[in-house]
């Protein structure tokens, strides 16, 4: 961290050529925000991003980008992380170049645990070819490539990201700026992959597959702001709460039934056991809120540095450091 | 063969050889592997030249004693200069019934057969599909043929040695090494050595092979094996003075980006993916971590090619390994590297096709698949290792290539020599040339973009993230050659096109210029690229041995091709391309170089030429 005080200028170039209205607008400005609080200096910093509209965000950074080929981004980034772990990485991906092209680089980058920041902007939907489902989209969604409604069901970014071990992940809405800076700053402070998914709107294809979130008022009634230590109340006035109820959990108010503040399941993203985390990754409407904020966020070793310390460790054992030396290291006989 | 007799003192007939061949055969479980190598590196540390090649099936295990279980290697030793393991042997080592049926059209009339007799049952033979009780003359051989109660005598030698039947049993390839060394008068002592360097960690089993390999030769010596001759192959052209090693292909293919790596001053960045015939590389890379490599085993064969690009981008030296079934997926990520000019380095270690094709046999058909088997005018350099041993010098050169002309490059090499080996000289880095990536230089700060490029070769510079002053944005979608911005433009679109190709053009210039070897004024010139280097050598050396004149070029630069390709192609009236495949070179060749007629002699059968084949073939197209 340098004494520098950067501000999100700092980290901006170019003008981003998005639709009007598009979500990518407003994350890349909490994008911005974020890094300038974070302060690692853009020149220590590469974005790399897939292919997709929101891929194309790389272009609009003052830092190190490579915009890629679809879907091997994460592969992309864990190579990078690998040979130059002092960069710091910022992988942008949507959910077809996430999770259908790339579905097997993000589960195993996850797994891995290289240290790098995952941003999964999720509109449920492929923009850049104009319109058709994606890995995402709820069963039955209409699409030009759906006309008539699709037959499969979609992926839940969390249950995959859990399901690869996931030591970290978060949910924020594009449009929510505050929260959203705050995520990215949790994600980038995580040492090891951190996920965020970012529910982002596509005014053109799939406007409004947001909107029980899309406004502070709708955020309050659908969906739930967890942090670390603090119970889980949602509500205009906090007037409702999670509780567990059996294998499950519950909506209850606050008064109702004699249930008190005490009776509030507590937020605990440190939990190793991952069981309840997933839980509050999963819920959706109308039944339950919307999780937002950082769901999951345990320590673990990463890739990269458990790479580097194998090197040490090795190489504090082995006698030979040089080519040469290790020529040495060869039955070798003598022609005269 | 050349050869002189003598009389020994025991009145047996020595044949003194100018080479050899020699072919262990057994059940993929009897250490065939083990006592070819053994021999191979006994030979070769008294000067003798060697190649070997190991010939195994594509089974982990198949059913023992089945004739899908025959695992071979040939080691063919000589006096001079030998360039290919040899077609047939002089002495086959059939284990048990199943390779004596499978190795045995191996062998020429004189060839003397060694075999356990132990392992020559009923059920033996059932399970080879003999159909008569004497297997010799259900497959008509005359040969020579030496029989030695192997098993029995490895279990009597070690019935007081305390090792349990499975680990006498697994001695038997030692005595039956014993055995070939006193027929060649080999210095045992050297045997016994690199066992105990083998097993030094279980000094009980190193003794019981060490005694097993001695019973071997004083079985030999004290029954003459029931053999009229003996051979020694003396070491007459004395190889350059120095230190030697033995080296498979994969070994020096790793061996020489290690080498590069380090003259470069880089970390060694490996993503890679399991496939035969290419793993060894990873495994051998993924040992040196003492010099700093970094392997990382991807999900897949995409994951390995794009984490290397990412690792190229960081500032590593990069390299993805595969065959050609990987290729077909790092193609999309070997393009990004076209488009985006980073360094990387691609080792295609060809195998049988298409498609899963011979997974442990050799071709050369993934020469097309590399050059043009990408979307869009996608130059690339290859070069293709022409041995065992210029597998590092190939690998050192491809990274050179790439570091410095920002450039991903192919280097072929292919199973037969990954896998087989020969004897190398050690190399001494400070010999070979510097490489020095175009890095961007403080100076340039504010005035450079992404795609300025040195006038001269083109080349791009590299600025490597982590610098103030340099940050850019590089991808896969066309750019500005002025901006690095992206850009549509038509006429910028044309120009870094034309950009791409010349900068590979140009690397031409940097290349050492064909070579052509043989009768300079032949009247057949033989044509190959990559691993046929040492068949069509010794093919051209028989032909010119018998008064035909002919000569060979053999290409290691493929694309760009040397400076002086077209001169000496049109300097000769006959042409011959003989490759393992269907004529990708020959293709390749007329396209590049106008009003060419090629003769073409193809072949794809997953094993190595057969010189003889070639030699019978070149006679039949200059008789034409």
């Amino acid at each position: 961290m340098s004494e520098i005080k950067y501000t999100a200028a700092d980290y901006k170039s170019g003008q981003p050529r998005w639709c009007p209205g598009c979500g990518d607008h407003a994350f890349l400005n909490s994008f911005h925000k974020a890094l300038a609080e974070i302060g690692v200096p853009p020149h220590e910093i590469a974005v790399i991003s897939g292919i997709g509209c929101s891929s194309r965000l790389p272009y609009y950074m003052n830092t190190y980008g490579m915009h890629t080929i679809h879907g091997r981004a994460a592969a992309i980034a864990t190579g990078a992380k690998v040979a130059n772990p002092k960069l710091t990485i910022w992988q942008i991906s949507g959910d077809g170049d996430g999770l259908a092209i790339g579905g097997n680089h993000f589960i195993h980058a996850i797994r891995r645990n290289v240290d790098i920041n995952i941003i999964l902007l999720n509109n449920r939907i492929y923009g850049l070819t104009k319109g058709q489902y994606s890995p995402t989209s709820e069963r039955g969604f209409v699409s030009k490539s759906s006309p008539y409604g699709t037959v499969e069901d979609p992926f839940r970014p969390a249950e995959l990201c859990f399901g690869a071990r996931g030591r970290f992940f978060a949910r924020c809405a594009a449009v929510d700026g505050g929260p959203s800076v705050e995520v990215l700053k949790a994600a980038a402070k995580h040492k090891g992959t951190s996920v965020v998914e970012v529910l982002q709107n596509c005014v053109i294809f799939n406007d409004g597959t947001h909107n029980s979130i899309a406004k502070k008022e709708d955020r309050e009634k659908n969906a739930i702001y967890l942090e670390h230590g603090k119970p889980m109340l949602f509500g205009p006035n906090k007037e409702f709460g999670l509780m567990q109820e059996g294998f499950g959990l519950k909506v209850v108010k606050l008064g109702e039934n004699g249930v008190t503040e005490k009776d509030i399941l507590v937020h605990d993203a440190h939990c190793q056991d991952a069981t309840l985390q997933l839980k509050l990754a999963l819920m959706e409407g109308p039944d339950f809120p919307i999780a937002l904020g950082v769901i999951r966020d345990v320590e673990a070793p990463t890739y990269d540095e458990s790479v580097e310390a194998q090197i040490e460790e090795v190489s504090a054992k082995k006698n030979y450091h040089t080519f040469a030396e290790l020529l040495e290291t060869n039955d070798t006989w003598e022609v005269k | 063969m050349n050869f002189k007799y003598y009389i020994m003192a025991e009145e047996m007939i020595v044949k003194e050889l100018d080479d050899v061949v020699v072919r262990f055969s057994g059940d993929s479980g009897d250490g065939m592997q083990l006592a070819g190598n053994m021999f191979s590196n006994i030979s070769a540390t008294v000067g003798n030249d060697i190649s070997t090649f190991p010939d195994y099936p594509a089974d982990i295990r198949a059913p023992q004693g089945t004739l899908t279980g025959v695992s071979g290697f040939q080691v063919h030793v000589g006096s001079g200069k030998v360039y290919t393991p040899g077609d047939k042997c002089d002495v086959l080592i059939a284990m048990n019934p199943a390779a004596l049926k499978t190795q045995y059209k191996f062998c020429k009339p004189q060839t003397v057969i060694i075999i356990d007799t132990d392992s020559f049952t009923k059920r033996d033979l059932e399970k080879a599909k003999f159909q008569l009780d004497n297997p010799f003359s259900e497959l008509g051989i005359k040969n020579e043929v030496i029989e030695a109660a192997i098993t029995t005598m490895c279990k009597e030698s070690l019935k007081d040695s305390g090792l349990d039947n499975k680990s006498i049993m697994r001695t038997k390839n030692m005595f039956a090494l014993g055995l070939v060394c006193w027929l060649f008068h080999r210095d045992i002592e050297v045997g016994a050595k690199l066992l105990r360097e083998k097993f030094a960690k279980k000094p009980a089993i190193a003794e019981a092979n060490v005694k097993v390999l001695y019973d071997g030769y004083h079985f030999g010596e004290n029954t003459h094996a029931s053999v009229s001759i003996s051979y020694k192959v003396p070491c007459k052209e004395g190889k350059a003075p120095g230190r030697y090693m033995d080296i498979n292909g994969n070994k020096a293919t790793a061996y020489g980006l290690m080498a590069a790596a380090e003259k470069a001053g880089l970390q060694l960045y490996l993503g890679s993916y399991p496939i035969t015939p290419a793993t060894d590389i990873l495994h051998e890379l993924a040992k040196h971590k003492s010099l700093g490599v970094k392997t990382v085993q991807c999900e897949d064969e995409i994951a390995g090619c794009a984490s290397a690009v990412g690792a190229a981008f960081a500032g590593a030296l990069a390299v993805t390994t595969t065959s050609g079934p990987g290729i077909c997926l790092k193609s999309e990520a070997m393009n990004l590297a076209v488009i985006a000019e980073l360094p990387l380095v691609i080792v295609d270690v060809q195998r049988g096709g298409p498609s899963t094709g011979l997974p442990t046999k050799s071709e050369q058909t993934d020469l097309l698949q590399v050059l043009y088997g990408r979307n869009g005018e996608s130059p690339m350099p290859v070069i293709a290792a022409t041995s065992p041993t210029d597998c590092f010098d190939a690998a050192y050169m491809a990274c050179k290539v790439a570091l410095e002309h920002m450039t991903p490059v192919v280097l072929l090499t292919d199973a037969y020599i990954a896998n087989g080996s020969a004897a190398w000289k050690l190399p001494n880095l400070k010999e070979y040339p510097e490489i020095k990536p175009p890095y961007v230089t403080l100076d340039m700060a504010g005035k450079w973009t992404p795609f300025k490029r040195n006038p001269e070769t083109g080349v791009r510079y590299w600025a490597v993230p982590g610098q103030k002053d340099f940050m850019h944005r590089i991808g896969g979608l066309e750019k500005s050659n002025e901006t690095g911005a992206i850009s549509t433009d038509p006429e910028n679109h044309n120009l870094m096109t034309r950009l791409r190709a010349e900068k590979v053009e140009k690397i031409a210039y940097s290349l050492p210029l064909l070579q052509v070897e043989g009768d300079p004024d032949a009247d057949l010139l033989i044509v190959g690229f990559g691993g046929t280097y040492g068949h069509l050598h010794s093919a051209m050396d028989m032909m010119n041995a018998a008064g035909k004149k002919v000569a060979l070029t053999h290409f290691k630069y493929i694309n760009p091709l040397p400076k002086n390709t077209a001169d000496v192609l049109r300097k000769y009236k006959k042409i011959v391309v003989a490759e393992q495949n269907m004529g990708q070179l020959a293709g390749y060749l007329r396209m590049k170089v106008e009003g060419l007629h090629l003769h073409q002699f193809n072949q794809a059968k997953g094993q190595p030429f057969v010189v003889q084949e070639l030699v019978d073939a070149f006679i039949k197209i200059m008789e034409e």
